[in-house]
């Protein structure tokens, strides 16, 4: 698994939680709340994915990790692979 | 006391399970057609039910939809309808003035049990319980999330009144407008709960629940065979003004609303009084300035429980004694009980009689209970009436609780 594994996992839990949104242009630097329509309930949802799917826990402290995809792939990848994925 | 202002209905929007609109449903209820489906109830497998197949997202986004409730989206849709059924130019309405009251007769089961059993899928682990779930099961949601859809910042909240809970929320709007509380009401009845096994049990334990092979014939009020409800969704929401505003804006006024009572049985959970709902059908008149023989249609509330059309009937009899010219019909023979939505739906199918002059008939009466064998009941086939001016509308629920809510054609005195 590497990052790009990650951002695509990501990815797909906010096509789930956001199915309004165009994800095709989403640029991975820029900030996820500056480009789609997400509120706080909405990165919520995509922490419980995160525990329910793939075994993985952001804690509160931690939820700025989460700003863009590509903070996404490199905060979340070490989790993934200490999951053995 | 001063004179009150005459509050009228001018707008529409409905999803029931045999129709998506007013027309489509009256051409149904014509044609004596039921749609009653049979679905995979948690835990109790397959049981027939009413489900709507309205298009959610002709009026909410896809993620409005995931992140509210199936009550939520039946709310959004029948106000849309409405609103739109009303003629009235919506950009421009002051949307302070906007009030929302629906009628509910329970609210948060469907969510918290689905919470349950997807924290059972995570060994009852409660960090995986949804952070949706106060929102959503609050009780103020269904109207809550209509507030939020059309940008409505007046007031807004559900009546729990079991299934007496369509009416109330139409008292509700007009008492409110009476008040000058808001200019334009929407109100009427709501319901989600055919996605509850809680429901299902609770009435299959109480020997309540309906079934029968063919389920479109399930619901069978008045008929000696009938062997309880059948559990329903839907919702049936009116755009509700005064009469003088809505002669004002020139608006197409459905019908006006008469009169109305709710009181209250006190005397048992489950077994209607028909005391206290002759009592009620009586004060309802009184407030109409009405006697019973102006009345021309009686939608009953009956559920075909055993017990509860007999009660309703006793009632009936007692205070339509000697109204030869009054119609007696039924509706969930074709929709199954839609909770609390029923009685607004209810009243919604028989409106058209106003214009067409038709009472649609109970159907599914194959041998007609001789204890509900009431003079002037309309059975399997429509009767025309020449012209119909009133319809009396009896919702009653849990508890002892009994609306009786009676509209007229505009214009007669």
């Amino acid at each position: 698994m590497n990052k790009d594994d990650v951002k695509s996992i990501v990815l797909d839990i906010i096509r789930d939680i956001a199915p309004d949104e165009d994800l095709s242009a989403l640029k991975h630097e820029v900030r996820l709340r500056d480009q789609l329509t997400l509120d706080s309930m909405d990165f919520l949802d995509i922490v419980m994915e995160l525990r329910k799917q793939h075994g993985i826990e952001v804690p509160e402290i931690d939820y700025p990790q989460l700003a863009s995809l590509e903070s996404c792939g490199e905060y979340l990848l070490p989790k993934f692979k200490a999951k053995g994925k | 006391m001063a004179t009150l202002p005459r509050i009228v209905i001018t707008g529409v929007g409905l999803t029931a399970p045999n129709g998506n609109t007013l027309a489509e449903f009256r051409a149904n209820l014509l044609a004596g057609k039921a749609r009653i489906a049979e679905i995979d109830v948690r835990h109790m497998g397959k049981h027939p039910a009413g489900v709507c197949d309205f298009d959610a997202t002709r009026w909410q986004k896809r993620k409005e939809i995931r992140n509210g409730t199936r009550v939520g989206s039946i709310s959004i849709y029948c106000s849309r309808e409405a609103i739109v059924n009303s003629g009235l130019d919506w950009e421009k309405t002051d949307k302070s003035r906007v009030g929302v009251y629906l009628g509910i007769t329970e609210h948060g089961n469907v969510e918290t049990e689905n919470e349950i059993w997807n924290i059972s899928q995570f060994n009852n682990d409660t960090k995986y319980w949804t952070h949706h779930h106060n929102p959503r099961t609050v009780a103020n949601n269904a109207a809550g999330e209509v507030t939020m859809n059309m940008g409505i910042t007046g007031p807004h909240y559900t009546i729990g009144a079991a299934c007496a809970a369509g009416n109330a929320g139409l008292i509700q709007a007009a008492q409110m407008l009476q008040l000058n509380e808001v200019d334009i009401a929407l109100a009427g009845g709501v319901s989600e709960s055919i996605h509850t096994f809680g429901i299902y049990a609770g009435f299959k334990n109480q020997g309540a629940l309906a079934s029968h092979v063919d389920p479109a014939k399930a619901s069978r009020p008045f008929d000696k065979n009938r062997n309880g409800i059948v559990i329903s969704e839907g919702g049936a929401v009116y755009v509700l003004e005064r009469l003088d505003d809505a002669l004002a804006r020139g608006a197409n006024i459905i019908a006006e609303i008469a009169g109305w009572c709710i009181n209250s049985d006190a005397t048992d959970a489950v077994l209607p009084n028909p005391d206290r709902q002759a009592e009620c059908v009586r004060k309802a008149l009184e407030r109409a300035k009405m006697k019973p023989g102006d009345v021309h249609i009686i939608s009953t509330h009956a559920t075909a429980t055993s017990m509860g059309d007999i009660q309703e009937c006793i009632a009936l009899r007692t205070v339509f004694a000697d109204c030869p010219r009054t119609k007696i019909n039924n509706t969930k023979s074709y929709i199954g009980h839609c909770m609390g939505a029923a009685g607004a739906l209810e009243l919604a199918g028989n409106l058209p009689s106003f214009q067409d002059g038709i009472v649609h008939p109970t159907i599914n009466v194959d041998d007609l209970d001789p204890e509900c064998a009431i003079p002037g009941l309309v059975i399997n086939q429509p009767v025309s009436m020449g012209s119909v001016d009133t319809i009396l509308n009896n919702s009653f629920g849990m508890l002892g609780i009994n609306s009786v809510l009676i509209v007229k054609k505009y214009g007669i005195a």
